[in-house]
């Protein structure tokens, strides 16, 4: 008795966590006509493609799918080249100023430091780096950067120093020991890192949306387009901004409570 | 330098000086990134938001206060954080304890629970327009159950608007409360709660008095982490209502994006900044007095 009533629970929650994302792929894939009837149907009736190909055939938004992917990329490979040695020296060093260090990336990842955009975006405007994938790259990689450091720290951490130490003594220089040593054992967990980056890049929207006029990034189109686009649109663009979402999960479902939850103290 | 001392001494120390300088090497980059992006663009948000033609002036928080949506911006986001927060965690813990009596299936409702975190606001508000708008899914079935339909989304409506707005929001943000619950809770060792238990404790007096309490660190960055997020949700509330329920996040981007003023968008900015420092400051003193580290 208690086992079912547990799985109801269960289910009831399952159902509203579901739910949406069944309704907004019904949206995506019905007709602009069958997106007109009242009341809706809630089962696919006439499963169509036009919705979704009129989504992507608007402009900028193939564009923006590219920029996004293109920022998402170099924000990953950006926040690593910064935060892994960082990362390293977090777990590895007992140095003066490790404390203030670490209260800094706290702190910067505690603000909303995204609303700094606007005087970001006279900066580079003045610079010539506005309205450029770059100027938005720049930006992910300021918000991720404090979060790959301590992700990357409690990587290295379960990597046991004695083996790279042999490896020192056996004639290894500190970097051969690293790269032979400890980025093999790191590399699940860097990149499970890296998606996150990616995941946090891919859905930022304020900050992209000030910093560029032309070079949209997906989101920040969508945004920008909002008060006058047709419903069948922002449906189609909803369903577009969920499914990478779908994918992420499920690749990093191993990785969810190191990344999410216990590394964001 | 090399004269200073006996040539061992001197290349000991060399060495030393060398590993104390190692990690400072390895942090710098990120330093200076981030005070680049961070503290740069700081001052010369200050500057932005308090000079005008004339020299300093105070004329931009003028009217930055005097827009008729900055008071119902600073309403509805307060209004937000209080009535979403709350209900988040009580969810979240529902969740988290659900899973913790391992039913069947629990990898999957895990998985489905937390599909949520990779969704962004902006996607979470049109996920929702689907059903809330007025010709969609939620008129359709209240329509088919003889039920009239309701504008959700309508300026008219400002009680359902909100609803739907916290209803979306509790769909999208649970899925972080309850990551970090379930990570505090598998670092819980079971003892205290199978004690409990043979002692005869009933499952509430054990939720109160041996689980909350020892979930407590999880529960308070899991807290504080929302009460900073939620300040700064905005997409999804555009996404729902266009600008009929302002945010003050979302005022930032008006006032640059469309009032093209980017001098009063700066100071609404740095007004968040401030509120979300005051914030932190309360997380980071909290997190001190329980462990006694920040870390």
């Amino acid at each position: 008795m208690r086992r079912f009533a547990l799985q109801v629970f269960c289910v009831a929650i399952s159902l509203f966590m579901a739910a949406p994302i069944y309704l907004i792929t019904l949206a995506a894939f019905s007709s602009r006509e069958s997106l007109n009837e009242f009341p809706l149907p809630l089962v696919p009736t006439d499963p169509s493609t036009e919705t979704l190909s009129g989504f992507l055939s608007s402009t900028g938004v193939i564009a923006g799918g590219v920029n996004s992917l293109m920022v998402g990329l170099n924000t990953v490979v950006l926040a690593l080249l910064i935060g892994l040695p960082a990362g390293y020296a977090v777990a590895r060093y007992a140095f003066r100023g490790r404390q203030p260090y670490q209260l800094f990336l706290l702190l910067t990842r505690a603000l909303p430091i995204v609303v700094l955009s606007v005087p970001l975006a006279r900066i580079f405007l003045t610079t010539g780096l506005y309205d450029t994938t770059y100027a938005v790259t720049l930006l992910h990689t300021a918000l991720a950067l404090p979060t790959t450091v301590l992700i990357t720290a409690a990587v290295f951490v379960a990597v046991s120093p004695e083996q790279e130490e042999a490896a020192q003594i056996f004639g290894a220089s500190p970097v051969q020991a690293f790269v032979r040593i400890v980025m093999p054992q790191a590399l699940p967990g860097i990149a499970a890192a890296a998606v996150f980056t990616f995941v946090m890049s891919w859905n930022e929207v304020l900050g992209a949306a000030i910093l560029t006029l032309n070079q949209r990034t997906l989101p920040a189109q969508v945004l920008s387009t909002l008060s006058f686009s047709p419903l069948a649109y922002r449906f189609a663009g909803g369903f577009a901004l969920v499914v990478p979402a779908l994918l992420f999960i499920a690749i990093m479902r191993k990785y969810l409570l190191n990344m999410w939850g216990t590394t964001l103290k | 330098m090399l004269e200073a001392g006996p040539i061992e001494y001197t290349l000991q120390g060399f060495v030393a000086m060398k590993t104390a300088r190692r990690p400072l090497l390895l942090i710098a980059p990120s330093l200076v990134f981030l005070t680049a992006l961070f503290a740069w663009p700081l001052i010369f948000g200050i500057g932005q938001a308090f000079t005008g033609t004339g020299g300093p002036t105070a004329a931009h928080f003028q009217r930055m206060l005097d827009d008729p949506y900055f008071w119902p911006a600073a309403r509805n986001t307060a209004l937000l954080i209080v009535v979403l927060i709350p209900l988040q965690f009580a969810f979240a813990l529902t969740m988290a304890l659900l899973l913790r009596e391992r039913p069947r299936f629990s990898g999957f409702y895990f998985y489905l629970w937390v599909v949520p975190l990779a969704i962004s606001d902006l996607a979470a508000g049109l996920v929702w327009l689907a059903v809330f708008t007025d010709r969609g899914y939620l008129n359709s079935v209240l329509s088919s159950l003889g039920f009239d339909g309701y504008s959700f989304l309508s300026h008219e409506n400002p009680a359902s608007m909100f609803i739907a707005v916290v209803i979306a929001e509790l769909w999208r943000a649970t899925s972080l409360v309850l990551v970090i619950i379930v990570a505090g809770l598998q670092g819980i060792p079971k003892d205290y709660d199978e004690a409990a238990e043979v002692f005869g404790a009933s499952y509430w007096q054990r939720l109160r008095h041996v689980i909350l309490p020892q979930l407590r660190p999880s529960l308070q960055v899991a807290l504080i982490l929302r009460t900073i997020l939620a300040l700064e949700t905005f997409a999804v509330a555009q996404a729902l209502t266009g600008r009929n329920m302002p945010l003050l996040v979302g005022e930032t981007y008006q006032w640059y994006d469309f009032l093209q003023n980017p001098s009063v968008a700066a100071a609404i900015a740095l007004m968040i900044l401030t509120v979300s420092l005051l914030a932190a400051a309360g997380y980071l003193r909290l997190m001190r007095d329980q462990t006694g580290s920040p870390r």
